[in-house]
């Protein structure tokens, strides 16, 4: 089974990641990647731009239109994300120990699988 | 004599196991072997299209394979001591003659090695199934890459982790003893059938590739059958395979969704698997220990006797699941027991049993339970409890078609 972790940020997640602080977490971002790329359990992963940056598309009057910034303001929004192949147990095992789950927190999804079985 | 690549990948895969059975006695190390070996083979993918087939390709393969070896030892010697060791390791061109009775008897337990070690009790089941498909069933890691839809770099990793691991276990290239091997048996056997049901799930739509894993696994299971044919359990196995696989043209509509079994244009099932499946079947059933394979085959076998769903002899059935449950009882036995007892005696009956599976934390995938409800209400003639549990279970689906049946019903029309 697939999962995707959907890494919630706050404004103030990635701040951490400057100073001496940063570095020991930036370490331990980097000892969890080569955890779950060892394994042969990472698919993707990829992280987010900041929600300043984003633009939206929205219908209004049937016409699709753009506005920049997100959708909402919110006081948490993605981050980023990762895809692992493995069982809920270690999907919930590696978000427990993600270095961000302090600051905003995360989600762990299964991704649909395209095939079915007989009803 | 030049050939189209498909046709030398049809060549090539069988030879796998047997050479490198070879190379492992031959050199030691599977993990090298088998790296050496999975080069040979995108070597003569690339080559004999071209160049023809070789006069002798498992030598061929051999000779290839141990020349990287030797050459790959080269230049880590180049590091480290190991001269000596080396010289001793060129191969002395063609492997020793042994008689083919013997070379054929030798294919036959190192092919049989090969299943029990890549299946071994250490690995996970992701990782079981990688390098079965690769170390005996001759597939590039690009091709189960792309099966199990994960990238290439992720399957090379798993595949070399599971080497590792298997090294550091101290596993050795030699057959179980008997007093493990039964145990390792039914290993191997659940790795086969996760491979078939990995494709058998995708046999539709965008999905060939995948669904290409339902003929690498009956192609691997009728090898095993072949290397223990007076095992109940492995023609169980084939004989589930070939009779589930037997529908596979009715169980999706063009548009790819799912036709259940009650439903299926039962003309396009493939009568020719089918009547192998009853054959295998009914050969193995009266042989003695009676195994969960087995009984699921002649479940199925049940259901292909019967020409229009409603021949189907759902007491038969219902007794067969009986056994299932008392030999190998499951949450997915329940659910499937809970269905014939309501097909024999009545849809309250059915529900009673699934009613046992609540608050069942066994049951990983919810939404079948759910699914099973609804029918069951549904058959009971209560269609809006039907539809509040379809619904229920489309929500808790994790498969895009699995749930698009279940939404289907969820609004069908009484």
């Amino acid at each position: 089974m697939k999962y995707m972790l959907l890494i919630y940020e706050t404004p103030d997640t990635r701040e951490i990641f400057t100073g001496a602080e940063g570095t020991e977490l930036m370490g331990r971002v980097g000892e969890l990647m080569s955890e779950i790329t060892e394994a042969g359990e990472l698919v993707g992963t990829n992280a987010l731009a900041d929600p300043s940056t984003a633009k939206s598309v929205r219908t209004a009057g049937g016409t699709p239109a753009v506005t920049d910034g997100p959708f909402a303001e919110a006081k948490e929004h993605l981050g980023g994300y990762l895809i692992l192949e493995c069982d809920e147990a270690r999907a919930l095992d590696i978000a427990r120990r993600w270095p961000t789950v302090g600051s905003g927190g995360l989600e762990v999804r299964p991704l649909m699988d395209v095939g079915g079985a007989e009803m | 004599m030049t050939a189209s690549p498909g046709s030398v990948e049809d060549l090539l895969r069988p030879l796998a196991p047997r050479v490198l059975g070879a190379l492992v006695r031959r050199h030691g190390q599977f993990d090298a072997c088998e790296d050496a070996l999975q080069e040979a083979m995108i070597e003569a993918l690339a080559q004999w299209p071209r160049d023809g087939i070789p006069d002798d390709p498992p030598v061929w393969l051999f000779t290839v394979a141990s020349r990287r070896l030797v050459d790959q030892w080269r230049s880590e010697s180049a590091r480290r001591r190991r001269e000596e060791s080396v010289a001793q390791l060129e191969p002395e061109g063609e492997p020793s003659e042994p008689s083919p009775a013997e070379a054929e008897r030798q294919g036959h337990d190192d092919t049989l090695t090969l299943l029990f070690l890549c299946c071994h009790p250490d690995l996970t089941p992701p990782s079981q199934i990688a390098l079965t498909l690769r170390a005996v069933g001759g597939l590039s890691t690009a091709e189960i890459g792309s099966a199990f839809l994960v990238p290439e770099a992720t399957m090379a990793q798993r595949i070399s982790r599971a080497k590792q691991r298997i090294k550091d276990g101290g596993a050795v290239f030699e057959l179980p003893g008997a007093d493990e091997r039964a145990e390792r048996l039914r290993a191997v056997l659940h790795v086969l059938y996760l491979i078939f049901n990995e494709g058998y799930t995708a046999s539709s739509g965008p999905d060939l590739q995948r669904a290409d894993l339902t003929r690498e696994a009956i192609r691997l299971t009728r090898m095993l059958h072949r290397l223990l044919p007076d095992d109940g359990e492995v023609a169980g196995l084939l004989a589930l395979m070939l009779l589930t696989d037997a529908r596979r043209a009715a169980r999706t509509t063009t548009a790819g969704d799912l036709v259940p079994l009650a439903d299926q244009d039962r003309s396009r099932w493939d009568q020719e698997a089918i009547a192998e499946g009853i054959e295998l079947i009914t050969a193995a059933l009266p042989g003695g220990v009676i195994g969960p394979y087995q009984l699921q085959a002649a479940i199925a076998a049940v259901h292909s006797e019967a020409a229009r769903a409603e021949d189907t002899d759902w007491p038969q059935i219902l007794a067969l699941y009986g056994l299932l449950e008392r030999i190998s009882p499951s949450p997915i036995v329940t659910l499937n027991h809970a269905v014939a007892l309501a097909m024999v005696d009545g849809p309250e009956a059915g529900l009673e049993l699934l009613a046992s599976l609540d608050g069942d934390s066994r049951l990983a995938e919810h939404h079948r339970l759910l699914a099973v409800r609804a029918h069951l209400l549904e058959l009971g003639g209560e269609t809006d409890r039907a539809r509040t549990a379809y619904r229920a279970a489309a929500k808790a689906a994790t498969s895009l078609p699995e749930q698009r049946y279940l939404e289907r019903r969820a609004c069908a029309p009484d």
